[in-house]
């Protein structure tokens, strides 16, 4: 059986001089490629560590990530992330954010001028040739997440991570935004790994909903198909019983299962 | 006040309504340039000008009454203009080998701070990168680096000159030794806080050591640098003085001290405002600089 993107048996521990907490435990999972997968969980359950040892900016301290069979520790451009705080450099303007990561993943492949034209077809993709000259303290917050997407489309990714992506806009700007992402998806086809604690924008997005027990030693308590045939239409959806059916599967979870204690 | 509502809701409706209604062109006090723009520039330009020119005559005047008395030790500001009224009003007067303006000497004393600022701001980033950047190296450097930064510019003098047996490579150093410590200290404090999501866009994008340098540390860690050569510009101003003093030479220092040593007390307080001035100058210079290249990263 070869995954196109594998967990296997991923473990983490952080060890603070003598105390140590076991923050992940036995995760596996397997991932398809064109598949959207979305993992929900309560904060605190270490759904970002999950997600920051697939990017390979932090270690799992047992078992490993595998991308087509081979494994990754380390990070790189085939595991591109869309950061939660869109993370653009402020000193740098909306093309040359993008222009980066472009200039290093193609560097011998593509010439100057192809590599200028990928990176202003990857802004087009997510309508922000507008903007290319400004500077991300220019732009709102919904338009600095298009430019981190850009960013991570553009070094075309085999798996592409986001990190809560939607977490720090406002409701409108989001939902506009997750219809960009689907379609877009609809569009490239990439694999996309979705860290959440939204159930209707699990829902609404994914193939597959990844739903985290309550950490510590946070595990993966039930996976659920999303069999909505693509592609979906936010209005349609919300009288549809599939999707109705979906989303009380991973309230349920969440909500009765493994209600988030409160630790303060 | 209702009069300016009115005017708007006409003016906003006209253009929609085109049912041949006559255009009523109302009676509009044309603003002169006069009134609009220039006044308000010089009323602003002298509340900026006004208060510190009112307080320089106050101070000299307060000076002149206090050294006008005939036995006073210092001389008063209208005995200063008689006497070194050549050196006020010329600064580039060349009248002999030792005897020439004082721009030509704050020149000679600007070109040792050139060098000697340079150097401490090329090695104290490097530095100040490692140390921000390496736990261990700050570990290690930095409590020599807190002690070495309380000595005195006057008190390495004695050691460089022992060691450059020479007294412009002497003082270069003095200035260096001077002005280096604020510029590491800060470039570390600055390295120190890149935020990760940066570290973690290089580390995604897979920048070289080289290129994380120049694309992420500098242009982040700018804001604390630029605070660095500051506070570091203005050290090396005060210490070149101290230093010429007793290198001897052409410079600013060496001019002091020689007019001290011939009782010349008025080329010494021009002197002062001279070097103050100056100071004042450079401090401005690296603050416009750093307006410029930290514009981005500021606006974050």
């Amino acid at each position: 059986m070869t995954a196109y993107l594998k967990l296997d048996h991923i473990d983490k521990v952080f060890t603070r001089g003598n105390s140590s907490t076991e923050v992940l435990k036995d995760i596996n999972l397997t991932v398809d490629k064109g598949e959207y997968i979305s993992i929900i969980g309560h904060s605190g359950c270490g759904k970002s560590t999950l997600l920051n040892i697939v990017a390979g900016l932090t270690t799992a301290t047992q078992g490993g990530v595998l991308l087509e069979n081979r494994e990754v520790n380390e990070p790189g451009p085939d595991r591109a992330v869309v950061f939660q705080n869109h993370s653009l450099l402020p000193w740098l303007t909306v093309y040359d954010n993008v222009k980066l990561g472009v200039d290093k993943v193609f560097a011998r492949t593509k010439s100057r001028a192809e590599r200028d034209e990928w990176v202003l077809y990857n802004l087009n993709l997510v309508q922000m040739t507008h903007a290319k000259d400004k500077r991300p303290s220019e732009i709102s917050g919904g338009m600095k997440q298009r430019v981190g997407i850009a960013r991570a489309l553009a070094m075309e990714p085999k798996v592409l991570l986001l990190d809560e992506p939607f977490g720090a806009l406002d409701a409108l700007t989001r939902a506009h935004l997750q219809d960009s992402v689907m379609a877009l998806h609809q569009k490239l086809g990439n694999t996309i790994m979705m860290i959440t604690h939204d159930v209707d924008e699990a829902v609404l997005l994914s193939d597959r909903i990844v739903m985290m027990t309550n950490g510590p030693s946070a595990r993966i308590g039930e996976v659920l198909d999303v069999p909505l045939a693509r592609p979906r239409k936010r209005l349609e959806l919300a009288s549809n019983a599939t999707y109705l059916k979906c989303r009380q599967r991973v309230l349920e979870f969440l909500y009765e299962r493994h209600r988030f204690v409160e630790a303060a | 006040m209702n009069m300016p509502v009115l005017q708007t809701s006409i003016a906003a409706s006209a253009p929609i309504e085109s049912t041949g209604a006559s255009v009523v062109s109302l009676p509009t006090v044309k603003p002169s340039y006069l009134t609009t723009r220039i006044v308000p520039k010089l009323k602003n330009a002298a509340a900026n000008v006004l208060p510190p020119i009112i307080m320089l005559a106050l101070i000299l005047g307060v000076w002149q009454l206090l050294c006008m008395k005939p036995g006073a030790t210092l001389p008063a500001p209208t005995k200063i203009w008689a006497e070194a009224k050549d050196l006020i009003l010329d600064p580039f007067f060349v009248a002999g080998p030792q005897d020439i303006g004082l721009g030509w000497r704050v020149l000679v004393s600007l070109q040792r701070v050139a060098i000697g600022y340079g150097l401490a701001g090329i090695i104290g980033i490097m530095l100040g990168t490692i140390i921000g950047q390496s736990v261990w190296a700050m570990r290690g450097l930095d409590p020599i680096f807190q002690v070495l930064r309380t000595i005195s510019p006057l008190a390495w003098l004695p050691i460089s000159l022992a060691a450059f047996r020479d007294s412009q490579p002497s003082a270069i150093f003095v200035i260096f030794i001077t002005s280096v410590w604020p510029i590491i200290i800060n470039t570390a404090v600055g390295i120190r806080n890149i935020p990760q999501d940066y570290r973690n866009v290089a580390a995604v994008v897979r920048l070289n050591h080289l290129e994380f340098f120049w694309k992420i540390m500098i242009p982040s860690a700018a804001p604390y640098i630029f605070t660095g050569l500051r506070i570091g510009i203005g050290l090396s101003w005060l210490a070149i003085v101290a230093a010429e003093m007793l290198t001897g030479g052409v410079g600013i220092g060496f001019f002091i001290w020689d007019a001290w040593n011939s009782s010349r007390l008025s080329d010494i307080v021009v002197a002062l405002v001279y070097i103050g001035m100056i100071g004042f100058i450079l401090d401005r210079i690296v603050a416009f600089v750093a307006n410029i290249v930290t514009r981005g990263t500021a606006a974050s």
